[in-house]
């Protein structure tokens, strides 16, 4: 018994080291709990959204995050010169109007003179200068991303007016003019972020919760949020989210899938539709005997995308057949749809007409770390099997997919889903020759020259054909195989309206309004 | 004395081994930790700077060699992924993962210990049997599958506990008790059946010996006899057992974590893999090879209290 005893005493002894190990937390809890309050008591609205994300934050800092899960999350905390609408056009944001130069190297942008910081300050063309040389690297010699090498100098040429000259012609510039704006010389962005948007940063634990509160002073008088304070739960289960919800603990999952959507059943509200990432069966060029057209050509008939899509989405997706989705409508080109029918007969005829008339081997390296690419992979093995084409799997795990296939394009076949931009040169940069991530090694000198074009076109209708152009050049070249865009669900608890889809990472929190 | 050096020194060569195999098996793995933590949306420029910043353009042995200085030093370095010193990432996670440890090791003391004699005690009658076929059922019960049958009964049905996260015990003593109380009984459920089931057929096969025939013979009851004669030495190989298993959810449950979206040891070992965050890695290996080293010491000292005769 005594022995019992002495179990108990120590297992008590260790619950009480445990509770101790987090009496640290004390100040920043007490801390946050006054904020909850002030925010409750500023705001006539005290309405508390639970919003249920699946991967943690990158990085707080803007310029340092690259997952769209940050995106859709931060999003609100920071707002840019121009933002997206819906269907992939810009907006004025920070931004009311902008003009340019005859030679299409200046942008001169006229910005709005009541937007203030997070921490009080207003926002002037310093703000922008400041940001846009950073991302730039104008101080370093260094840009953040490539996207902004092409910016030679950026100056305040009035309190709310900035001039930025490019080193040359580039038309997707002004869709890069979404990044944040920050201000000046703050540099503590990683730890407490500060922007002009919609909602304020108030805490982020780590891997736990990141809790934004409404900004009553937003300089869009009819955009100031309704809802007064917004937690994010980092919830790496779908399921657990789907509970979560049934039990009233979570309002909103973006992202959910369809099993979860069936057993959330018809308590919950939804909004669904394209959400711009072309999923594609990526042929290595480079491989035999993959580097024949009518091979390509003879596995994009084998492909029953219809089938495809009703299996592994139950029909909520969009057929595509070129690497564009039509969430981008303006930029599309609907030429291409249905190019290649599904047909075996005369994707065997090619194939015999290739000298296989028996089919080959292949291998596919799928990432695993998504139930959608391992299910495709099966359905796509099993069609191709129907044309003598024997696909292995090889599954592997993200980063090993990231060194492989897309770092150095060590494989035979792949499934990806590749996240859209809003600017299309974006999207369509990945197939042009030398681009270091042009893992199909495709190469095909008219379609670097449509994208070329394109950059240098400053008219939209005219700058739109070019990039119309390259589409078409990947499906004639049946360069891969180009399945389909997903649909992205959002499941809202009922009383939830005012979300709208777009094509690039956001949730509009702004616009949400909470039904009593 | 001597038991304590040599504990020691078998402690610092393990650790040194541990953290040479995972330093370079790690780095041999395809994955880049920049390419890793950036993903496909990132573009090259983007990649070379974060590599840089990392120091990843350093030659491998001389990364190694800095980290372990830095170990002795007390510093752990700091994580690629989250761009915090590693102790600051681990600091909010180990509450977790030893909360989740200890009230799994208490349940599965306080319930599985008494059931074990009990059903030892009955042996051979009907309620044992049916006892033991449920024991068999906890045992073959995967833990995520009864985490989400628990959620699904008292958090969504009855609306008793919260259907995830981790309330600190500094802000609420009951309200995180309650947010740990699940996830703990999913990963004790299997734990439980496994002591019973130690327990049962080690009081079996003590009862066999000679020195409860004789005790018998002496005339002590039969309580007298399974608490300060049997139950001593069949608690041994359970101990063994109970160490080995607090060990393992002392080092992270990663399945029980995921459900109840609680960030412990267990999930950020996942994810750190996934991102190539080399600090972070090998900063958990080591502690976990840390925890088990001394969940084997604790239990070589509880051994000599419960059976002095074992010279430790």
């Amino acid at each position: 018994m005594k022995q019992t005893i002495k179990l108990l005493l120590f297992t008590i002894l260790l619950l009480m080291l445990a509770a101790c190990g987090n009496n640290e937390n004390d100040d920043s809890a007490s801390e946050t709990d006054n904020a909850k309050d002030t925010a409750a008591k500023a705001a006539g609205n005290d309405t508390t959204l639970q919003i249920a994300m699946k991967s943690e934050i990158d990085s707080l800092d803007p310029y340092q995050a690259s997952a769209t899960d940050t995106e859709i999350m931060m999003n609100n905390v920071f707002d840019g010169l121009f933002d997206s609408d819906e269907n992939g056009e810009l907006v004025p944001n920070l931004a009311t109007d902008y003009e340019v130069s005859e030679d299409n190297l200046t942008y001169t942008f006229t910005l709005v003179d009541n937007a203030v910081f997070h921490n009080g300050e207003s926002l002037t063309a310093e703000d922008v200068v400041y940001s846009y040389s950073k991302l730039a690297g104008l101080e370093t010699g260094e840009p953040m991303s490539d996207k902004w090498a092409v910016v030679e100098n950026v100056e305040a040429t009035g309190e709310y007016e900035v001039e930025v000259t490019l080193k040359n012609v580039d038309s997707g510039f002004l869709a890069r003019t979404i990044a944040a704006i920050v201000p000046a010389d703050y540099e503590e962005q990683d730890t407490h972020p500060i922007g002009a948007g919609p909602f304020k940063f108030v805490e982020y634990k780590v891997s736990q919760e990141l809790v934004l509160e409404r900004n009553d002073d937003y300089y869009m008088e009819d955009k100031v949020p309704e809802v007064a304070e917004v937690h994010f739960a980092i919830m790496p289960d779908t399921q657990t989210a789907v509970l979560a919800m049934q039990s009233g603990e979570i309002d909103i999952i973006p992202g959910v899938g369809e099993q979860e959507l069936a057993q959330l059943g018809e308590d919950v509200t939804t909004l669904s539709g394209p959400q711009n990432m072309p999923v594609i069966f990526g042929l290595n060029h480079e491989v035999e005997p993959l580097d024949d057209i009518n091979v390509r050509k003879a596995i994009n008939m084998a492909i029953n995308k219809e089938e495809i899509m009703d299996t592994v989405m139950q029909g909520h997706a969009t057929r595509i057949d070129s690497n564009f989705s039509p969430a981008m409508a303006f930029f599309y080109d609907d030429s291409v749809e249905g190019y290649y029918d599904y047909d075996i007969e005369a994707a065997k005829d090619l194939l015999a007409e290739a000298g296989y008339p028996e089919g080959f081997d292949l291998s596919m390296t799928v990432p695993s770390h998504a139930t959608l690419y391992t299910d495709l992979a099966q359905i796509v093995a099993d069609q191709l099997g129907q044309v003598g084409i024997n696909l292995t799997l090889e599954p592997v795990e993200w980063s090993t997919w990231l060194e492989q296939v897309y770092t150095e394009f060590n494989y035979e076949s792949t499934i990806i889903g590749l996240t859209g931009k809003i600017d299309p040169y974006d999207v369509l940069v990945r197939f042009v020759e030398g681009y270091s991530h042009n893992f199909i090694n495709y190469n095909n000198s008219e379609y670097n020259e449509a994208i070329d074009n394109a950059t240098l076109e400053t008219d939209d209708n005219k700058r739109a054909d070019y990039y119309k152009e390259a589409q078409r050049i990947l499906t004639e070249d049946a360069a891969s195989v180009f399945i389909m865009d997903p649909d992205s669900t959002i499941a809202m608890r009922e009383g939830i309206t005012g979300l709208s889809l777009y094509p690039i990472g956001k949730l509009n929190l702004e616009d949400i309004t909470v039904a009593e | 004395m001597r038991f304590l050096v040599k504990k020691l020194v078998s402690f610092i060569a393990t650790i040194f081994i541990v953290s040479l195999l995972i330093f370079f098996i790690f780095n041999i793995l395809p994955g880049s930790p920049a390419q890793a933590i950036l993903g496909v949306d990132a573009d090259e420029q983007q990649v070379k700077l974060l590599e840089e910043e990392l120091g990843l353009n350093e030659p491998l042995h001389l990364r190694y060699i800095h980290w372990i200085i830095g170990i002795a030093q007390g510093d752990l370095g700091v994580s690629y992924k989250y761009g915090q010193p590693v102790a600051e990432v681990l600091k909010d996670r180990i509450p977790i993962s030893f909360s989740l440890a200890v009230i799994a090791l208490i349940l599965t003391v306080v319930i599985g210990i008494p059931l074990g004699i009990l059903i030892a005690k009955t042996d051979g009658k009907w309620s044992s049997i049916i006892l033991s076929m449920i024991t068999q059922l906890g045992i073959s019960t995967p833990s995520f599958w009864l985490g989400f049958i628990l959620i699904m009964v008292f958090a969504v049905k009855f609306g008793l506990f919260p259907t995830y996260g981790f309330i600190p015990w500094s802000e609420n003593l009951g309200e995180a008790l309650k947010s740990v109380f699940l996830p703990s009984l999913a990963i004790a459920v299997g734990n439980i059946a496994i002591v019973i089931r130690y327990l049962k057929n080690s009081i079996l096969d003590q009862t066999k010996e000679d020195y409860v025939r004789t005790a018998i013979v002496k005339g002590l009851g039969a309580n007298e006899i399974m608490y300060n004669h049997v139950l001593r030495n069949a608690l041994l190989p359970v101990l063994t057992v109970l160490g080995l298993i607090t060990a393992d959810t002392l080092g992270g449950s990663i399945i029980i974590e995921n459900v109840f979206a609680l960030p412990g040891l267990g999930s950020l070992l996942v994810t750190s893999i996934e991102s190539r965050d080399f600090p972070l890695i090998q900063s958990l290996i080591l502690i976990i090879s840390l925890i088990i080293i001394l969940a084997n010491f604790t239990v070589d000292l509880l051994y000599k209290v419960i059976d002095p005769r074992i010279r430790v």
